[in-house]
C-alpha cells in the first residue's frame, strides 16, 4: 500500500519534472534576444557568430536541442553557462547550499514562532491574547516576504543598525570551510565567531521568509488544537489534573499536528520560491540571486539548470511530506 | 446574519475600501492631483526631506529622490501602473483559471487529469523566477507584465474552483438539472458557475493584491515597464540604494504598497467570510 503510493508519486514526480523541463526550454527559446550576439564584441564576423552558435548547439532545431540537453541532464551534464563560462551543475551546487541554509533556518523559525503562538493562542482561547495573536498573524500573512524584507531593512539596517543588510558573510573574514554550508559547518567546527557573523547576515532575510509561513502555521495549528481540546481524551487528561499547557503539549499537539504538517510541506516550497527575490533584496549570494542575474544576462543553460533544480527541490519536498503523512496517519498506515 | 458576516463589515473593511478608493482616484486623476511633474529632475532639489523635517521645500510634500524628482507625484503616477496591472492581470488570471477549474472539477475524468497535471507542473516553478523569466522573454512593458502575471497565477483560481466545482457537481440540484434534461455545459454554466462565483470574487480581490506585489518586484529588478514612468517597485529600488542618505524614498512607497496589499486582502477575506456557507 505504502510502496504503491510511493511508486505512483515517484512516477508523477518524473512527469512533472519532464513538464517543467519542456516548459522552461520552450519559453526561453521563444525569447527574441540572441544570447550569442551579447557574448561577442561589436564587429564580430558572421563566421564567429556561426561558430559560437554551433559550439553551444544553438544551430539545431528546438526539438533536437531539447533532447541533446535532456540526455545531458540525465547524465548529470547541464551544459556550460554562457555568461560565466563554467559548468552549470558546478555553479548550481556552489550556490544551492546558501539557499538551503537560508530556507531551513527560516523554516525552523516559522515552526518555532507559529507553534508557540498557536499553543499560546489555544491556551488563552477567547481572551485578548488570542485576539492579539489573530491580528498579528493576519498581518504577517497578508504582507508578502518581499515587503517584510524591506520593513526589516529599514528597522534593523537603518533605524537600529544591528544587522547587516547585504551579503552572506563579512568579506574580510577568513573562511576555513570545506563545504558551502557555511552556517552549519561553522556550528560543527565550533567557530561561533563565524556563526554569529553569518547569522547577522542571514537573520533578516530568514525572518522575512519565515513570517508569512509562521502565520499560516499559527492559524491552522491553533484551529486544530481548539478542535482537539474539546475531545473526550483531552477532557480526561484535564480531569486527571494536568495543567492546560501540559494538556496541550502532551495530549492535543500530536493529534492536531497532522493537518498542519501537510500544509507546511506545500508552504515550504512557497518559502523556497520566495528566496529568489529575498536573496536579491539582501544581496545574499544564493541560487535565487544567481537566477535573476542569469535571466538578465540571457544565460539559457544556467536558467534551465537553476529552474530544474528548484523544481526538483519542490517535488522532492512534496514527496517527503506525502510519505511522512502516510507514515504518521494511522488510517493510511493500516489501510 | 451572524457574527462572522457582520464582522466582515467592520471599520477595518471601511478603512481598506477608503484607502483603495483614495489611491485609485489619485491614480486616475494623477495629472490634476500630483503637485509636481513626476519626471522633472532638478539637481538643486535632490534628496529633499519630507515637509515636516528641516531643509524641506514647500510643494514637495514627501521630499524628493536622488535626482530631485518629487516623491509624492511619483507615487501617485506609479499608482496608475499598479492599478492597471492589478485589475488586468487579476481578471485575466481569473478567466483562464476559473474556466479550467470549472471544466476540471465538473467534468472530471481526462479533462481533470490533464488540467491537474499542468497545474502540478506550474506549481513546481518558483513563481517570482518564472515571472522574471517571462518578462525577460516577452520584453519589458505593461502588457508583458500583465501577461506574465496571468500566465503564472491562473493556477490559484484553477485549484480552488476545481475543488468547489467538484463538490457542487455531486449535489442533488445538479442531478435534478440533468434529469430535467439540461445539457452538461448548460448545467455547468447555469447551475455550477453561479455557486462558485463568491469564491471567484474573493480570490479576485486577493489576486489584485498579489499582482501589485509582483509588479513591484518586477520593477524592483528593473524588468517591469522600461521607460522612466514611475512605478512603486522602481521607486523602492531607488530607495533601497539611497537608504542611508534618504530613507523617505523607501519608506513612503513601502507604506503605500503595504496599505494597498492589506486592503485587497481584507476585502478578499471579508468576501470569503461573507459567502462561505460554513461561516454563514
Amino acid at each position: 500500500m505504502l510502496l504503491q503510493r510511493f511508486l505512483i508519486r515517484l512516477l508523477t514526480m518524473l512527469i512533472t519534472l519532464f513538464g517543467v523541463a519542456v516548459v522552461v526550454f520552450v519559453v526561453i527559446r521563444v525569447a527574441p534576444g540572441d544570447p550569442i550576439a551579447m557574448m561577442l564584441p561589436p564587429g564580430a564576423t558572421d563566421d564567429d557568430i556561426a561558430r559560437l552558435r554551433a559550439l553551444y548547439g544553438l544551430d539545431k532545431t528546438i526539438v533536437q536541442q531539447f533532447f541533446i540537453w535532456l540526455s545531458g541532464v540525465v547524465r548529470g551534464d547541464f551544459g556550460t553557462s554562457i555568461s560565466l563560462r563554467q559548468d552549470v551543475l558546478g555553479l548550481v551546487f556552489n550556490r544551492l547550499p546558501a539557499t538551503l541554509e537560508l530556507a531551513i533556518v527560516a523554516l525552523i523559525m516559522a515552526v518555532a514562532l507559529g507553534g508557540t503562538t498557536a499553543v499560546l493562542g489555544a491556551r488563552e482561547r477567547g481572551t485578548a491574547v488570542e485576539a492579539g495573536i489573530d491580528i498579528a498573524s493576519g498581518a504577517a500573512l497578508s504582507i508578502p516576504d518581499f515587503l517584510w524584507g524591506l520593513v526589516l531593512i529599514l528597522l534593523f539596517g537603518v533605524l537600529v543598525p544591528i544587522f547587516d543588510i547585504s551579503g552572506r558573510v563579512s568579506p574580510q573574514l577568513d573562511l576555513p570551510f570545506v563545504t558551502q554550508f557555511y552556517f552549519f559547518e561553522s556550528l560543527l567546527r565550533l567557530r561561533f565567531d563565524l556563526t554569529w557573523d553569518l547569522l547577522k547576515h542571514m537573520l533578516m532575510p530568514a525572518v522575512a521568509l519565515a513570517l508569512p509561513l509562521a502565520a499560516i502555521i499559527s492559524q491552522l495549528l491553533k484551529q486544530s488544537l481548539k478542535e482537539v481540546l474539546d475531545l473526550d481524551y483531552v477532557v480526561l487528561a484535564r480531569v486527571k489534573g494536568f495543567s492546560e499547557t501540559q494538556v496541550i503539549l502532551r495530549e492535543a499537539l500530536k493529534n492536531a499536528a497532522l493537518p498542519t504538517l501537510t500544509l507546511v510541506g506545500v508552504q515550504f516550497t512557497f518559502l523556497i520560491g520566495g528566496t529568489v527575490i529575498v536573496e536579491r533584496l539582501f544581496s545574499y549570494e544564493g541560487l535565487g540571486n544567481m537566477a535573476i542575474d542569469a535571466v538578465i544576462n540571457r544565460d539559457l543553460p544556467l536558467i534551465q539548470g537553476i529552474v530544474l533544480v528548484f523544481a526538483l527541490l519542490f517535488v522532492l519536498i512534496n514527496l517527503v511530506v506525502d510519505m511522512m503523512y502516510a507514515l504518521l496517519n494511522p488510517r493510511l498506515r493500516h489501510g | 446574519m451572524d457574527r462572522a458576516s457582520r464582522r466582515g463589515l467592520s471599520p477595518r473593511l471601511w478603512l481598506a475600501g477608503g484607502w483603495l478608493l483614495l489611491a485609485l482616484l489619485a491614480a486616475i486623476f494623477a495629472p490634476l492631483v500630483a503637485p509636481q511633474d513626476p519626471l522633472a529632475q532638478d539637481l538643486m532639489l535632490e534628496r529633499l526631506p519630507p515637509l515636516w523635517l528641516d531643509g524641506a521645500e514647500p510643494g514637495y510634500w514627501l521630499g524628493t529622490d536622488s535626482l530631485g524628482r518629487d516623491l509624492l507625484s511619483r507615487l501617485i503616477f506609479g499608482g496608475r501602473i499598479a492599478f492597471i496591472v492589478a485589475f488586468a492581470a487579476a481578471i485575466a488570471a481569473c478567466l483562464v483559471g476559473s474556466t479550467l477549474g470549472l471544466i476540471a472539477g465538473y467534468f472530471g475524468g481526462w479533462a481533470d487529469r490533464i488540467i491537474s497535471r499542468i497545474v502540478d507542473i506550474w506549481m513546481a516553478f518558483p513563481p517570482v523566477l518564472f515571472a522574471i523569466l517571462l518578462v525577460a522573454v516577452l520584453g519589458t512593458g505593461l502588457s508583458s507584465v500583465i501577461l506574465a502575471i496571468a500566465i503564472i497565477d491562473w493556477t490559484r483560481f484553477c485549484r480552488v474552483i476545481r475543488a468547489e466545482a467538484m463538490g457542487q457537481s455531486r449535489m442533488d440540484y445538479v442531478e435534478n438539472a440533468r434529469i430535467a434534461g439540461y445539457g452538461r455545459i448548460g448545467i455547468m454554466l447555469r447551475e455550477v458557475l453561479p455557486n462558485v462565483v463568491p469564491s471567484i470574487v474573493a480570490l479576485l480581490s486577493l489576486e489584485m493584491g498579489i499582482a501589485v506585489i509582483v509588479e513591484a518586484i518586477l520593477s524592483f529588478v528593473n524588468l517591469s515597464i522600461s521607460t522612466d514612468d514611475p512605478t512603486w517597485g522602481g521607486i523602492i529600488a531607488e530607495g533601497r540604494l539611497s537608504i542611508h542618505q534618504a530613507w523617505w524614498v523607501l519608506v513612503f512607497p513601502l507604506i503605500t504598497l503595504i496599505l494597498t496589499v492589506l486592503s485587497f486582502s481584507q476585502f478578499g477575506e471579508a468576501l470569503k467570510a461573507r459567502f462561505d456557507p460554513v461561516l454563514r
